[in-house]
């Protein structure tokens, strides 16, 4: 049964089609998944007030209902190291098409994943689990398995993975939080088996692997064009 | 609902035949059953009539006998109330032949006969197909049994969408010497479809692969398909066609745009133990590698040869699919040199490839096939047999068989297939060790071995 909060989301992004990020990041962390700290800010003052209680750097990304790819709109800037930088970047974000406030998140770093899901209409629920960033489609290192996962199946899609030993520790780097990984993909399976009706596809792109985390720093919903009402299907 | 009427009845109505018109689809089919199948059939048409000295009955109903299977070949729009005077007669199935159903947008016509069957628990293949090869039962492909290419009685059952295409795969797996329990082209699949045949041939005491042509499944029918193959302890091939990318739809994730529909398929189909053939020559080896064996190997492969280059292209090949040829200590090549006859030991290379060289015997052959099989790093056996090699005889198959019912490790043979050759290649079908027409075919079997693993 899916979680109250995680429904409202749903129905409140129905007519758009897809859900915002902040939203987005706020279902997966109803459902057990690390997202970085981050608050939705829609005044300049709230952005600098929350870069200062988390401390610099931070990232700041712009939220429009008419902007889905925010990198490809230069929507996304990383590593904003001072309040004058972050007050610049919300106002050039501000001039944007259905501005609807900024993104203010924990800066990350780590190994670049994606983990994806696609409701197949052969074989239902898929997961893609790849090498992640914004060179997704031209590397194309990606694995895939119906869901539910097992824990095998993580196992071996890891395993598939052509980049696979830079999960491991390349070259001097740490290698990442296996079993933190195995569970981000075994809780987002779960998930995703709950949302079918609901969805049409999600990348969480990038996951960003540590050796102490794997965190959700990016997440796009795509919802089903006649999808159910997330209400209707809740009887209490 | 129970399959057996379909694929093992004792009686045959045909219904359709023509009293006019020998090349009509069911006059052939009646007229094969009528002369070399078991069954006891029966011609049906509304006239009545005589057929060839035969009497042909005016309704289902009118034959003495109860009528297990009938063989529908009508026009489209008469289908429907035909089949509802079989469920009336209590035949025990249907394969309709007939075309001109939902692949012509007729669908309201299937419909009714799905609704018809449905309700009445009667199965039946079809429509706008060619039904179901059973040897010695019976067979509705309204082909002359002089143009059709068969394969021996086998253990192979094989299911197709296409009838064009099944009927090929049959005269490959004759050309090959495998062996079919069964064929079924399923055609428009209204009713009985690719998941109830998986569920039938797992438990068919006479069938030990399952082999498919499929063209597309239904919604979340992949799923169910795969997670009944994940329980079925035999194994299943499946050739899928529509590999080619989807159109230019605009999509808007990553995920969406990189899982289509081939990668989605073949990725489900290794992770619940569906051995994905990637085209119809692997889907031919496969059926006769896993005809032959089928446990699983993880793909450690030894090869015997008698000439250099076939050894360096076969470790390639094996290379390509993913097969590792593990180089063998100085210790086992000193003992594999030991056992192999004197002129040999001089001049051949005991490293794997083992390379016995044009002098080679039938025994050397059978040293290094036993010490390989013998041997924990070696999971697999591939034979490269050049039948030109002058010590070399035709009964060396049949001693090669001996060494894996000893040792129960799968040996695979590549021998070049021509007229020339056919007593070793017979040697090898008789004894039932896998044997291709190339290097790659050989390397192909084993690989089929790798990919079916159990889930």
């Amino acid at each position: 049964m899916l979680k109250k909060g995680i429904r409202d989301i749903l129905s409140a992004s129905k007519d758009m089609g897809w859900v915002l990020e902040p939203q987005a990041k706020h279902l997966f962390s109803l459902a057990g998944l690390e997202v970085p700290r981050f608050t939705w800010a829609t005044t300049e003052g709230e952005a600098v007030r929350f870069a200062q209680e988390i401390g610099y750097p931070v990232v700041a990304k712009v939220v429009s209902p008419r902007i889905v790819h925010k990198s490809d709109r230069d929507g996304v800037v990383l590593g904003i190291d001072s309040d004058a930088e972050l007050a610049e970047t919300f106002s050039r974000f501000s001039q944007v098409e259905n501005f609807a406030g900024v993104l203010v998140e924990e800066m990350m770093s780590g190994l670049e994943l994606i983990a994806g899901a696609k409701i197949d209409y052969q074989f239902g629920p898929v997961i893609l689990l790849g090498i992640g960033g914004t060179g997704v489609e031209i590397y194309r290192d990606i694995t895939l398995r119906m869901a539910p996962l097992r824990e095998r199946d993580v196992e071996s899609m890891i395993k598939d993975l052509k980049a696979g030993r830079l999960l491991e520790g390349y070259r001097g780097s740490e290698p990442i939080n296996r079993s933190e990984l195995i569970r981000l993909l075994i809780t987002f399976s779960g998930l995703v088996m709950e949302l079918e009706e609901f969805i049409e596809s999600i990348d969480l792109n990038p996951v960003i692997c540590s050796s102490t985390s794997c965190v959700v720093a990016d997440a796009r919903i795509m919802l089903k064009e006649t999808g159910g009402n997330p209400q209707s299907q809740w009887h209490g | 609902m129970n399959f057996n009427a379909l694929f093992k009845p004792k009686t045959l109505a045909v219904i359709g035949v023509s009293l006019n018109n020998d090349r009509h689809p069911a006059n052939v089919i009646y007229y094969k059953n009528n002369l070399r199948f078991q069954a006891e059939v029966f011609p049906v048409n509304d006239r009545g009539g005589i057929l060839q000295g035969d009497t042909v009955y005016a309704r289902v109903s009118d034959i003495p006998q109860k009528v297990d299977l009938a063989v529908i070949a009508v026009r489209a729009q008469m289908v429907p109330d035909i089949m509802a005077e079989c469920i009336e007669a209590k035949v025990g199935g249907a394969v309709v032949i007939s075309g001109g159903f939902a692949e012509i947008g007729r669908k309201d016509l299937q419909e009714r006969m799905v609704s018809l069957a449905s309700e009445a628990g009667f199965p039946f293949i079809g429509p706008n197909c060619l039904g179901i090869y059973s040897p010695p039962h019976m067979d509705t492909f309204f082909l002359p049994s002089e143009r059709m290419v068969s394969p021996n009685k086998g253990r192979v059952a094989l299911v197709s969408q296409s009838g064009g295409t099944l009927v090929d795969q049959m005269t490959k797996f004759a050309n090959e010497g495998i062996g079919l329990s069964l064929a079924v082209s399923i055609g428009n699949k209204a009713l009985i479809r690719e998941l109830d045949l998986l569920r039938y041939f797992a438990h068919d005491p006479g069938t030990d692969v399952i082999a498919f042509y499929v063209e597309g499944f239904e919604k979340n029918e992949g799923r169910e398909f795969v997670l009944a193959t994940g329980r079925c302890p035999k194994p299943v091939i499946v050739l899928k066609s529509g590999k080619s990318p989807g159109g230019g739809r605009a999509i808007s994730s990553h995920t969406a745009s990189m899982a289509g529909d081939y990668e989605v398929f073949s990725a489900v189909a290794s992770q619940y133990g569906v051995v994905e053939a990637r085209n119809e020559f692997e889907l031919v080896s496969f059926c006769e590698a896993l005809s032959c064996y089928n446990q699983p190997i993880e793909g450690r492969i030894g090869i015997i040869t008698t000439s250099g280059g076939h050894g360096a292209l076969a470790v390639d090949a094996c290379f390509s699919h993913g097969l590792s040829v593990p180089t063998l200590s100085e210790q086992h090549q000193a003992e594999i040199r030991e056992q192999v006859s004197p002129r040999v030991q001089a001049i051949a290379s005991f490293s794997n490839p083992i390379d016995l060289t044009g002098s080679a015997v039938d025994d050397d052959f059978i040293a290094a096939a036993k010490f390989l099989s013998s041997m924990e790093e070696v999971d697999c056996v591939l034979i490269l047999l050049l039948p030109y090699t002058p010590g070399v005889t035709s009964d060396l198959a049949a001693r090669l068989s001996q060494i894996y019912r000893q040792a129960d490790k799968p040996l695979m043979a590549y021998v070049p297939h021509v007229e020339k050759y056919r007593i070793f290649i017979e040697g090898f079908e008789f004894n039932r060790i896998p044997v291709a027409h190339s290097i790659e075919g050989a390397v192909h079997m084993a690989e089929a071995m790798r990919r079916c693993q159990p889930c």
